[in-house]
């Protein structure tokens, strides 16, 4: 009796082409959507900690102000000299850059280039883990006199000198010339999308007496010597600091040190609620695929019910037909699952690699909206014609 | 007379009513469609219900073809009280004795004529090759062979009627349970169809309930029941030898 119900809502859905692609393609647009959303969002966050860790586990930073305490915004800043001091009394770290930005246009002959300039000292290319791909990085006399003179990135490089060896050049930066003095290898585009080898880099004091015109630094870039516990280093790092800064023993830190994996969480937290965002905005698609289900069902009720009504006067038992219908939603939502999870799989591992973030299959994501799907084409299908399988006959075959 | 002693409890009748009613609504909208009837049916027998419009011909109809539910009396099928059947039992019993045909066809769409006809044994479970087997000569019996795979929308009245008895004959009913089966067919295709009736009737020996307003084709049957006003006003024999032709 199974294998003719089955063969029975196997003909009705043959019978009944339009009606039954319109349910399927319901059920894959909602659950390709919430697939491919989370997947790439995943995917997203993996690189973003990728990227990071591989920054080596060494690296601290140092910022002013509590991230979210108050008054964080009137921390003072840190000065060159509190690198300086770093460096000397603190035994367990191998580099320290002082970090200090500014927006600039650069012009060579015709061409410009707006863009980020960093000032710091060669201690950044350590902690940043930049390669020179040629020139040579800063000398400690073009530091100490802050002279113009930079290293460029790859990006900015080809922007101004096309294909050419920019070492040796002249570039204007806002009314001073600057001499390019090396070329950094390249190292692509972040996870966050923004690409890393749009960078200038320039001696400190050189950005803070011609750019910004303030001794203030921004951020400490902090590398911890190998085999050296960073618990050990940032706490010996936190007391230095709290003693420069005069912070009395019962106030709280007025600056913020971070190791990687508490930037790589950070930054892992933002692309985690990206996804959640994502993955709610396709959720609700899946919703609007399971009303065009509801729509499709309820619409067809009118025929369904004559139909159930024609079954049940020619010996059909109720439940017969009822697991017919049954048999009917569940045949179209997991059909529709299964091309929607291929579709979401095929979407995810294009798009990926489009947006250069690891493919990760997720197969929880995969089961819950397989499930949510059919879950919807069963209720939708079946509610309806378990109303209607009811009646008496002839209330069904009168139905209008 | 057919209007059978009430006492004998299985007298080998094959349906009887005994004081039937239905009434449809409630309160003050209540009506009384049916208001007593009694009824007697005999195996093989052959009758016509007739009676104005709104009399309850199509009520009793539907409550002999166990698709309603009387609101009182009693309704015995070869001695079986079928108002004491729950919804499965009342399932089975349309599954295995009786047919029915509808004035509007009843037919499910986009189905052909074969898988229409399928349908009632493969409610009964019968395996793939008795069903196409049976349905193609239950076709082929109400003269549609070649007619198989289409489906009701390509085929005439008077065509899909054939279809939808070939449907209610394929289980071999005990009785054939017509509702104005002709009504909405033109004076010959009626005749045809009312032949095939009168056929399956004569020759298989299925008792045929068939309501009409037309008297030519109340004709065909051996007795023919009045209704007026939900009770049975008369209740008569015809002369033998139905049927006073095609040329009229
Ligand atoms: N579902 C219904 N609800 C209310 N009244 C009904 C219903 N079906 C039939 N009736 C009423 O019952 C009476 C008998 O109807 P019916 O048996 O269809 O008559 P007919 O003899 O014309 O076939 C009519 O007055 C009709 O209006
Ligand atoms: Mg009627």
């Amino acid at each position: 009796m199974l294998w003719n119900t089955l063969l029975l809502a196997l003909r009705s859905i043959r019978r009944n082409l339009l009606r039954s692609f319109l349910t399927i393609l319901g059920v894959v647009i909602g659950v390709a959507a919430v697939i491919t959303m989370v997947t790439l969002g995943n995917g997203a966050t993996k690189a973003v900690s990728d990227q990071i860790a591989s920054l080596g586990s060494n690296l601290l930073m140092v910022r002013p102000g509590q991230r979210f305490g108050p008054g964080s915004e009137d921390a003072a800043k840190f000065k060159a000299a509190d690198a300086e001091a770093v460096r000397v009394q603190i035994a367990a770290i191998q580099a320290v850059a002082p970090v200090s930005n500014k927006n600039v246009t650069l012009v060579y002959q015709a061409r410009n280039w707006s863009t980020m300039v960093t000032g710091s000292n060669n201690d950044y290319f350590l902690a940043g883990n930049w390669h020179l791909a040629a020139g040579r990085t800063f000398t400690e006399a073009e530091e100490r006199a802050g002279k113009a003179v930079c290293v460029l990135g790859a990006t900015v490089r080809e922007k101004l000198f096309a294909g050419q060896n920019p070492v040796g050049s002249q570039i204007r930066v806002k009314q001073f010339a600057c001499e390019v003095i090396g070329l950094l290898q390249s190292k692509g585009q972040s996870a966050m999308g923004s690409d890393q080898d749009d960078a200038v880099i320039m001696p400190l004091r050189t950005v803070q007496r011609r750019l910004t015109g303030s001794q203030d630094v921004g951020m400490l870039m902090v590398s911890v010597r190998e085999g050296v516990s960073i618990d050990a280093a940032k706490e010996q790092l936190t007391l230095l600091l709290r003693e420069r800064r005069k912070i009395a023993e019962n106030e709280e830190d007025d600056f913020r040190v971070m190791d990687t994996r508490q930037i790589a969480e950070t930054f892992t937290s933002t692309t985690r609620i990206l996804t959640t965002l994502l993955g709610a905005v396709a959720a609700v698609s899946l919703l609007v695929g399971g009303i065009g289900i509801m729509n499709i069902m309820l619409v067809s009720v009118t025929e369904r019910t004559r139909e159930i009504g024609i079954r049940l006067a020619i010996g059909a038992l109720e439940r017969e037909v009822l697991m017919q219908f049954l048999i009917e939603a569940v045949v179209l939502s997991s059909l529709g699952g299964v091309i929607g999870i291929a579709l979401a799989a095929a979407a995810s591992m294009s798009l990926s690699g489009l947006m250069q973030v690891p493919y990760l299959f997720d197969p929880f994501i995969n089961l819950a909206s397989f499930l949510f799907s059919a879950a919807i084409g069963v209720i939708f299908g079946y509610f309806p014609a378990r109303r209607a399988a009811q009646l008496d006959p002839i209330e069904a075959l009168r139905h209008e | 007379m057919s209007q059978a002693a009430p006492a004998g409890p299985d007298d080998g009748a094959l349906i009887r009513l005994n004081g039937i009613t239905k009434t449809y609504g409630r309160g003050t909208a209540a009506f009384a469609a049916l208001r007593g009837v009694d009824m007697r049916i005999d195996e093989g027998e052959f009758v016509a219900i007739m009676g104005p419009s709104g009399s309850g011909k199509s009520t009793v109809m539907n409550l002999l073809g166990c698709l309603d539910t009387p609101s009182g009396g009693s309704y015995q099928f070869r001695g079986v009280h079928v108002e004491r059947l729950d919804r499965n039992q009342r399932a089975l019993l349309r599954r295995h004795f009786l047919g029915f045909v509808f004035q509007g066809f009843n037919l499910l769409a986009r189905t052909s004529a074969l898988e229409n006809v399928e349908l009632p044994l493969l409610y009964r479970g019968e395996p793939a090759s008795r069903r196409h087997a049976a349905a193609a000569q239950a076709l082929a019996s109400v003269g549609l062979t070649g007619w198989e795979h289409h489906s009701p929308a390509e085929l005439s009245g008077g065509q899909q009627q054939r279809v939808a008895i070939a449907r209610a004959i394929v289980t071999a009913p005990s009785v054939l349970l017509a509702d104005e089966p002709t009504g909405n067919l033109d004076s010959k295709t009626s005749h045809e169809i009312m032949e095939l009736i009168a056929a399956l009737n004569r020759e298989r020996g299925i008792a045929v309930l068939m309501v009409t307003h037309e008297p030519e084709m109340a004709g065909y049957a051996g007795r023919v029941i009045r209704f007026v006003d939900g009770r049975v006003a008369s209740d008569q024999r015809n002369a033998p030898g139905p049927a006073d032709g095609e040329d009229g």
